[in-house]
């Protein structure tokens, strides 16, 4: 009963066994990846963290609709699970956690968590919080003047929607019928203050009032997002219009390795939350479903492990770029 | 080659990039129908259309960042800032966004944007239509800034800025807009944005100035000249940031004089800027002090005309400035 | 008791040299004084009489404590209190008034720095005071001025300035430079061959006692020092003197000197008169109006007359170029012009260069008799003295004349006292000429 219940809710979503596979490894990557960071900072190796842990399913659930390197990600700074979805590795993500002159991001310009990718499409994000969405509106609106299916997802947190910079994104889109999604993954804290004290009424519901579909999904369910993703995108592709999306899920770290989060919330908040740990939602969701075993869930872990040590080994050992490079790549040449 | 005013140049210059490459196109406040307050755009949505001359929501900050999007993918944008006064809610977008993309990629992401914005005290503007705004601008690596003055100069420039894949803010003097007529060339004429333009050679002193203040300036260099016999050399920048300092210095090291005149307050000015390159860079050439002559430290030009009168450094006070440094 | 010397603190009097009573003259020691640095005599700030002595003798006491009063002759310049209050209070100053600014050597200077109180209080005696801009730009240059001197080697000091104030600006030190430069070398312009006296090295200092004073030597001094050494090395100097009947000139003058000065607003002195007399003269006698040339004479064809102007600490040879194309009215107004500009420090550079033959003007200062030193490489100098009234023979019978002396110093190697006569003898007999009906303005 459960199983054809369940079945039933992949396969309608076309997903077949190989993707639901690659989802689950892809969520299990970014976790193990960063729990590596973690580890690289509590040893003084990395100076800062800035964690995805709980928001997998929701980035990788929407992410797993893009095209790479057609679709535009304009990706917030716990993304992570995204890039490392549409193509970036977790040797560059090290790379660039510990500012090495390989990181593909930004060279060892910026913090970890600013992702940028010209091949894969993924804009280069910066820390004022917001910013990503009117440049997401252009980048739509540039597909839809020149009649193309490509299409835009913004993301950022709860409290992303708390500046103007949102609206007159929406609005914009909206007048439009731009091409993007906006995913808003509610995370509950920004740094230190909860959701309840950042976001007046319903997020997902102020679409409505720039006149487009806004849903709210269980963001710690990855077929949810999935599906509201597949939905929104297909709308967009379709030419008509945006979708926002407000994923609910929670953020199982601290803000960063900066941060010190029992100063403003319980222990027991954040272990409840831990039963609902998006990839062993998954995890039961795939035994349940006989697509994946034990056996098969160690080899996986154990071997995602292996390649994420891999790759901070790697990290650690890269070079530093030249101190005189900070001086370059100030203009694009004429 | 036909007389115009810098109104018709920066009109032909957008109508010529538009027409050379589909990519370019034109968004802000009321360009479209209206054709722009200033009616710099008038006729081009006839001609371009809805879209590529885009009339956008009120939202400065949505107008560049969008065209930052807009750029990122495949397009050039030129946003318009209905007056430079409003810049300030897309502060974020040109100076965190705009202007560090390449940075801040190690080179991956360019933003061949550019943003024009009607600069400069004007009759009735008052404080929030007569701001000049380069300096909040002119210490952002990344972003260039460019003022041209003349018609010629500022059709030349603005294609150039097009053509940059840098983000480049692009300050058009509005009270100059029907003021200064001259040939503007047809087309292929080529300003880069790394020039700047000696406009009178002069061995007794220099005077570096954009804008307004530079026309009065060319004025009474004219004036000293027939009536004094004083030679003055008259340097515009065109390009405020990064600028030319080459051009400037040589000058102040033939000259040993420099004034440099601005309507901008005078604290903190792309004027304080010049005087330090002169001072630090050709300090054994100088034969006086570096003066800047420069609106007071004061918000902005009152409405009242007296007020705003007495704002902005007059004929009078750009005279007499150059008088003292000449007999120093 | 006064400040004698850093960290003194205290000092002993050790014995009066005046009683109460006595007077003393300003300067005239009061006392001997042991402090542990100095054994010194204590002038006297003020003149006046010793009213009380305050300190025994062998007492110690602090810096700054009142040792004796002394009665002024007179009230205090400063702050006089009015007449009728002189009678109630005795003129009695106290002394000294403050160890730190009591040294008893600058009694005099003290009470002038008191009295310059008064203009200005923040005013000071100078020192250790910041000077204005503009005090600041007379001394000092700018950088390209003090680049292109130290390119060329040019003591900026000895060139003339245009700027604001008399400052030195770039074109007066490139003009300078490139006049310097473009002379051959027998033959450069008079204002800008000052060679820096031979000593400038590293002189042989002469012993200084005490009391002496030591003036270091301004740029002004030292110009003048190198160029009138230069001259008397350089050029053998010969020298011969008339004696000129100047009665009827003086009374011209007397009768003139009014309506002049109301209808040119200058002052009519001699000195038009003779450097008119001059003029005409040279053209008469052109080797007065030339130069040596290492190894030949130039003779100058225009005639620019420098005059000489005594600055009070300094002199100055400001020119009249073609000083033959004026009258005495043009002249008048010319060298009035010129002096004004000298004493306010205005010279532009032009003002004292290409003079070829200088009227020095001592008369103006009651000299009656001088032997002046030639402007190098002009060669002569004629030098007027003052008018005096003398009795003279005239046709056998003693009468009071108007007298003047006129002189000439030429270098011998371009002329020969014949020459030289017959020029000096020229402009004496122009200046008898002169009538009180000359119309000779």
């Amino acid at each position: 009963m459960t199983t054809e219940k369940t079945r039933a809710r992949h396969e309608t979503l076309d997903l077949e066994e190989a993707d639901l596979k690659s989802i689950y490894r892809a969520m299990l990557v970014a976790r193990r990846v960063d729990e590596r960071s973690w580890i690289l900072n509590r040893q003084g190796k990395a100076a800062f963290v800035i964690s995805c842990q709980g928001q997998e399913a929701a980035q990788i659930g929407a992410a797993y609709n893009l095209r790479p390197g057609h679709d535009y990600l304009y990706p917030y700074y716990r993304d992570s699970g995204m890039t490392l979805l549409l193509g970036q590795t977790p040797r560059g993500q090290f790379l660039s956690l510990l500012g090495k002159k390989e990181d593909p991001n930004s060279a060892g310009r910026q913090m970890p968590g600013h992702f940028s990718s010209r091949e894969l499409n993924i804009v280069t994000s910066s820390a004022p919080v917001g910013v990503q969405y009117p440049q997401a509106a252009g980048t739509a609106l540039a597909f839809k003047m020149r009649g193309e299916d490509g299409v835009v997802m913004a993301c950022g947190g709860e409290a992303s929607t708390s500046g103007g910079d949102w609206h007159e994104a929406m609005n914009f889109s909206g007048i439009h019928d731009l091409p993007v999604i906006f995913l808003v993954e509610n995370n509950v804290y920004a740094i230190s203050v909860p959701s309840k004290f950042q976001v007046a009424g319903s997020i997902a519901k102020r679409a409505e009032g720039y006149g487009f579909p806004g849903h709210e999904v269980d963001g710690n369910d990855v077929l949810a997002v999935y599906e509201a993703a597949k939905e929104a995108v297909e709308r967009a592709r379709r030419g008509d219009g945006p979708t926002l999306i407000e994923a609910k899920t929670y953020r199982m770290t601290a803000h960063s390795s900066d941060d010190d989060d029992r100063r403003y919330r319980e222990r027991e908040e954040i272990e409840a939350w831990r039963l609902k740990d998006p990839i062993i939602r998954f995890e039961k969701y795939l035994f349940e479903n006989g697509l994946l075993d034990e056996d098969e869930k160690e080899a996986m872990d154990a071997e995602i492990k292996a390649f994420v040590a891999e790759a901070s080994d790697y990290a650690e050992n890269a070079p530093f770029a030249d101190p005189e490079e900070a001086l370059d790549r100030v203009y694009a040449e004429v | 080659m036909a007389e115009k005013n810098l109104l018709q140049a920066i009109h032909d210059g957008l109508a010529e990039e538009m027409r050379s490459d589909e990519s370019v196109m034109i968004l802000g406040e009321d360009v479209g129908r209206a054709g722009g307050v200033f009616r710099v755009t008038q006729g081009l949505q006839e001609e371009f259309g809805p879209e590529r001359v885009l009339d956008t929501p009120l939202a400065e900050s949505l107008i560049v960042g969008s065209a930052i999007g807009l750029s990122v993918n495949g397009m050039r944008p030129v946003a318009e800032i209905q007056f430079a006064d409003f810049i300030p809610p897309a502060f974020d977008q040109i100076v965190n966004e705009a202007a560090k993309f390449y940075y801040r990629s190690n080179g991956a992401w360019t933003v061949p944007i550019t943003i024009r914005a009607p600069y400069g005290v004007v009759p009735g503007g008052a404080l929030y239509h007569s701001q000049s705004i380069e300096a909040w601008f002119c210490n952002t690596p990344g972003l260039k800034v460019v003022a041209p003055t003349f018609p010629a100069d500022a059709k030349a420039m603005l294609k150039s800025a097009i053509r940059d894949p840098n983000p480049v803010l692009f300050l058009e003097h509005k009270r100059t807009y029907r003021l200064i007529k001259e040939d503007v060339p047809e087309d292929g004429h080529e300003v880069p944005l790394n020039k700047a333009r000696v406009h009178r050679e002069g061995g007794d002193i220099t005077v570096v100035s954009y804008g307004l203040m530079l026309y009065t300036a060319l004025e009474v260099a004219g004036k000293l000249s027939e009536e004094l016999g004083i030679e003055t050399e008259v340097v515009e920048p065109r390009t405020l940031y990064p600028m030319d300092r080459e051009t400037i210095l040589n000058s102040v090291k033939k000259t040993g004089k420099l004034l440099v005149i601005s309507e901008a307050n005078i604290t903190g000015s792309v004027s304080g800027e010049i005087a330090a390159i002169v001072s630090q860079e050709a300090f054994e050439w100088l034969d006086a002090p570096v003066i800047r002559l420069g609106a007071p430290d004061v918000p902005a030009a009152a409405f009242a005309k007296p007020m705003m009168d007495f704002f902005v450094p007059s004929a009078e006070k750009i005279e007499a400035a150059m008088l003292e440094l000449a007999r120093y | 008791m006064p400040q004698l010397g850093e960290s003194v603190t205290e000092g002993t009097i050790t014995r009066w040299l005046k009683a109460e009573g006595d007077e003393v003259a300003l300067d005239e020691p009061l006392a001997e004084v042991d402090t542990d640095k100095v054994n010194a005599e204590l002038p006297s700030p003020f003149a006046g009489t010793v009213e009380k002595l305050l300190v025994s003798e062998g007492t110690t006491v602090d810096v700054g404590t009142e040792i004796a009063l002394v009665a002024g002759e007179e009230s205090p310049a400063t702050e006089a209190p009015p007449k009728e209050n002189t009678a109630a209070e005795p003129p009695t100053e106290e002394f000294p008034a403050a160890g730190t600014e009591a040294q008893p050597a600058a009694g005099g200077e003290r009470q002038r720095a008191v009295a310059g109180t008064r203009g200005s209080r923040s005013g000071g005696n100078g020192r250790g005071t910041v000077e204005d801009a503009q005090t600041l730009r007379l001394a000092r240059s700018s950088p390209v001025v003090r680049r292109l001197a130290a390119e060329h080697g040019v003591d900026i000091r000895e060139v003339p300035g245009s700027g604001v104030g008399g400052r030195v600006t770039k074109k007066d030190i490139e003009g300078h430079i490139e006049q310097k430069e473009r002379a051959p070398a027998g033959l450069q312009e008079e204002r800008e061959t000052f060679e820096p006296p031979e000593t400038a090295a590293s002189p042989e200092r002469l012993p200084v006692h005490e009391g002496d004073r030591i003036l270091d030597l301004t740029p002004m001094r030292r110009a003048i020092a190198g160029r009138m050494s230069l001259s008397k090395r350089e050029a053998p100097h010969a020298w011969t003197m008339v004696e000129a009947d100047v009665t009827g000139l003086a009374a011209l003058r007397e009768r003139e000197k009014g309506a002049f000065m109301e209808r040119e607003g200058v002052k009519l002195t001699y000195l038009p008169f003779i450097v008119r007399a001059v003029v005409e003269s040279l053209k008469e006698n052109p080797i007065l109006n030339s130069v040596w040339d290492g190894d030949r004479i130039v003779l100058r064809k225009r005639i620019n007359i420098g005059v000489a102007v005594d600055l009070e600490e300094a002199l100055i040879v400001p020119v009249i170029p073609d000083a033959d194309e004026l009258n005495v009215t043009g002249l008048a107004r010319r060298i009035d012009a010129v002096v004004k500009r000298a004493r306010g420090s205005q010279l532009s550079p032009s003002d004292v260069s290409g003079g070829t033959f200088t009227v020095n003007n001592p008369g103006a200062l009651g000299s009656v008799v001088s032997n002046p030193i030639i402007n190098h490489p002009q060669a002569a100098i004629l030098s007027a003295e003052a008018v005096v009234k003398r009795p003279v023979v005239v046709d056998d019978a003693i009468a009071i004349r108007s007298m003047m002396n006129l002189e000439v110093s030429f270098d011998h190697r371009i002329l020969d006292g014949g020459v030289a006569l017959r020029f000096l003898n020229a402009v004496k007999r122009r200046l008898e000429e002169y009538t009180p009906e000359s119309g000779g303005s």
